[in-house]
């Protein structure tokens, strides 16, 4: 029997490239929670810092205090921002058979699921990477996509993230971000 | 004593922020005179931060951005010695060039506060964590304490300067938090109020301190008629930690509501083997206890807080009703017969008549991944040696062999 | 000899200037012994390398009534020999004790 060393945790991970924004919305979403009363650990998997290297960041959010220090090996969410990296990083694994699966891609969630053969759980796509090129002129994919894992998992208010969002990024930017993140609560496809 | 007051939540700021990031406001906060360092991954945000602050004019302190951590250790001790409250930061091979004078500032007694964000030391060149940069500076005569949260680190940076500045004491102090794991991790941080860390801390009163008025000489030479003299003095000071460190704790949690102690037991007092480990590896420990108990297994934490001075006495008395103890610790101490808290660990016992059996278990070297299942594995293998009533005298987990 | 706890912390020497307790003259294995004939000091009040270079300030050089004497202090000459080193009248001599 496997052991569940996560109890009451919302275990995130997430995939992207170096440069894309990864760790800056990992601490954005854990930041919302935490405003939203929560306990939270927020923190990236630190290799080779390289431009468009693949990276992961890995969140955890909990009504207790959280005191387990590892990676996450069985998320809840697993979020990916990228989509040129669904051949290269397998999202699924050690996905939980309930979890969602967040992917920025034209893909339908049906083909997503064909793709990895993930028939549990919620899978959720967006096409982050036109969001941002509309709204933002620039490929910054990761607020998009991580509204459409708020949207998804509602595991905070989307208010709050917004808010957290305009706390970092006074002015324009944040304002740009925001119209970009609630385009994609809206194109969000559950399936 | 000063008095200090509960403070009112309405007073708290809760803010995410790394381990770095929460030191780095916890020493801006103290106001502190003058910062020396030089930066090195991962304690960087420390000082990059604390710039900051100064850039912007929220705290008076003078920064000296110094040419290597040689000079960052010789510029803190010029001004401790003059009375300042100082700090500075590092990691790992910084660390190992600060060597030489890391005696000095504990010889000369100054009150230094050293925040570390713990990494592997070369070679190869690694940036994650271990413990043998700090592990390594353990007989320079440092006080050295070890933290498992983000809050933690906060809270510990604050009281050190109070630990370290105590006329009691006047030895500098390392607060050691796990590189990356806990350096760059964003957790809940409750902050304090300035005013109130001010009012728990006071302006630092120095003992003796260089003035060109009332000139003194520090530092001189003493050979073989008085060397060893100031040797027992300084061992007299730090054995004083342990009652002062109580004390100041004691003030602080009047003040917030929170302490940790030398050393935390969780579900300690039933159990048949004991984990004892500290920093980030603890909490992952307490996890798997709980978890492990649901199997109705008999299993408690030993979270170490204080590994200099060492309280011997309190560990002991912590585990030595149980029938063995399983040390986790970041470091391997190449040709010894275990490694740096195991040997403190067994030391403690070796008084004992009746004394429980220990494991040493070599996790995480250069930031290696310590899941909890590697904590339990290391249960399992103690409980398979209490079986057979005997133990190697340690061994690695989590390594490809 | 004090114990560890009669004595101040750290080794601070806390009291300024208290090196003149402390007597090298005991190390002397040669003395400086003094020739007035040649020594410039003596003959017109010049010169005084020998008092600018001595390490322990034990050279005095003393003028009184227009005249020129000298003199060591022998509580903290060292016999290091340095002022006879120096002397470019080789006006000064090391002898031993």
């Amino acid at each position: 029997m496997a052991l569940d060393f996560a109890k009451g945790i919302t275990e995130f991970r997430w995939h992207g490239r170096g440069g894309q924004g990864v760790v800056t919305s990992n601490q954005m979403l854990g930041k919302a929670a935490l405003k939203e009363g929560n306990y939270i650990q927020a923190f990236p998997e630190f290799g080779p810092e390289r431009t468009g290297a693949p990276v992961r960041a890995f969140l955890r959010i909990s009504k207790d205090p959280i005191q387990i220090y590892a990676q996450v090996y069985a998320p809840d969410v697993v979020i990916c921002i990228d989509p040129t990296l669904l051949d290269v990083v397998n999202p699924t694994e050690g996905l939980k058979a309930d979890g969602t699966l967040v992917i920025n891609t034209t893909m339908t969630p049906e083909e997503v699921r064909d793709k990895y053969d993930f028939r549990g759980g919620k899978v959720v796509t967006v096409d982050a990477s036109t969001i941002a090129m509309e709204v933002l002129g620039r490929p910054f994919y990761n607020m998009p996509t991580m509204a459409a894992a708020v949207e998804a998992t509602k595991v905070v208010k989307i208010e709050t993230v917004i808010e957290a969002v305009l706390e970092r990024y006074p002015g324009k930017v944040g304002e740009l971000n925001k119209v970009a993140i609630e385009k994609a609560v809206k194109e969000a496809k559950i399936g | 004593m000063t008095s200090v007051e509960k403070i009112p939540k309405d007073q708290m700021v809760v803010e995410g922020l790394t381990g770095d990031a929460a030191i780095a406001l916890a020493l801006k906060q103290c106001d502190i005179d003058v910062l020396a360092a030089y930066p090195i991954t991962p304690q960087t945000i420390i000082v990059e931060d604390f710039q900051k602050f100064v850039a912007n004019g929220e705290v008076k302190t003078k920064v000296i951005p110094v040419e290597s951590e040689h000079s960052a250790m010789s510029a803190c001790v010029g001004a401790s010695a003059v009375g300042a409250r100082v700090a500075t930061a590092t990691a790992s091979a910084g660390l190992a060039l600060m060597w030489e004078i890391l005696y000095c500032a504990a010889s000369m007694r100054m009150p230094i506060v050293l925040t570390v964000a713990n990494r592997a030391l070369s070679a190869p060149i690694n940036i994650h964590n271990d413990w043998s940069d700090t592990y390594g500076a353990r007989d320079s005569g440092f006080i050295q304490l070890y933290c498992q949260s983000s809050q933690e680190a906060y809270d510990t940076t604050i009281m050190a300067f109070k630990i370290a500045e105590n006329k009691d004491i006047l030895l500098p102090i390392m607060v050691c938090i796990d590189g990356f794991i806990l350096s760059h991790n964003v957790e809940r941080v409750e902050m304090l109020p300035d005013q109130a860390i001010k009012k728990f801390l006071g302006v630092r009163q120095p003992f003796q301190n260089l003035d060109p008025d009332n000139p003194i000489t520090m530092g001189p030479l003493a050979l073989t008629d008085y060397y060893f003299e100031f040797k027992e003095q300084q061992d007299e000071a730090i054995k004083r930690v342990p009652d002062v460190f109580k004390q100041v704790e004691a003030e602080f949690e009047r003040m917030t509501g929170r302490s940790y102690g030398m050393l935390e037991t969780y579900k300690t007092e039933d159990a048949e083997i004991i984990l004892l480990t500290h920093s980030t590896p603890a909490g992952t420990a307490k996890v798997v206890v709980d978890v492990l108990r649901e199997r109705d297994e008999k299993v408690g934490v030993l979270r170490l807080k204080m590994f200099r001075p060492f309280p011997s006495k309190e560990v002991a008395e912590a585990i030595k009703h149980a029938k063995a103890v399983a040390v986790f610790e970041k470091c391997r101490s190449f040709g010894s017969t275990c490694n740096p808290l195991a040997l403190e660990v067994m030391a403690s016992l070796y008084d004992l008549k009746e004394k429980p059996m220990v494991t040493d278990f070599v996790i995480g070297l250069g930031g290696r991944d310590v899941p909890p299942t590697t904590i339990v594995e290391g249960y399992e293998k103690t409980k398979e040696y209490l079986k057979q009533g005997k133990a190697p005298l340690y061994e690695t987990l989590g390594v490809r062999k | 000899m004090k114990k560890y706890n009669e004595i101040p912390m750290a080794g601070n020497i806390i009291e300024p200037g208290n090196s003149k307790e402390y007597k090298t003259g005991g190390w002397r294995a040669k003395r400086p012994v003094h020739n007035d004939e040649t020594c410039l000091w003596i003959r017109n009040g010049t010169c005084g390398k020998c008092w600018i270079y001595c390490p322990d300030n034990a050279v005095r050089l003393i003028e009184k009534d227009g005249k020129y004497f000298y003199e060591y202090d022998y509580d903290y000459c060292k016999g290091c020999g340095i002022c006879a080193n120096e002397c470019p009248t080789q006006s000064i001599k090391m002898e031993s004790e």
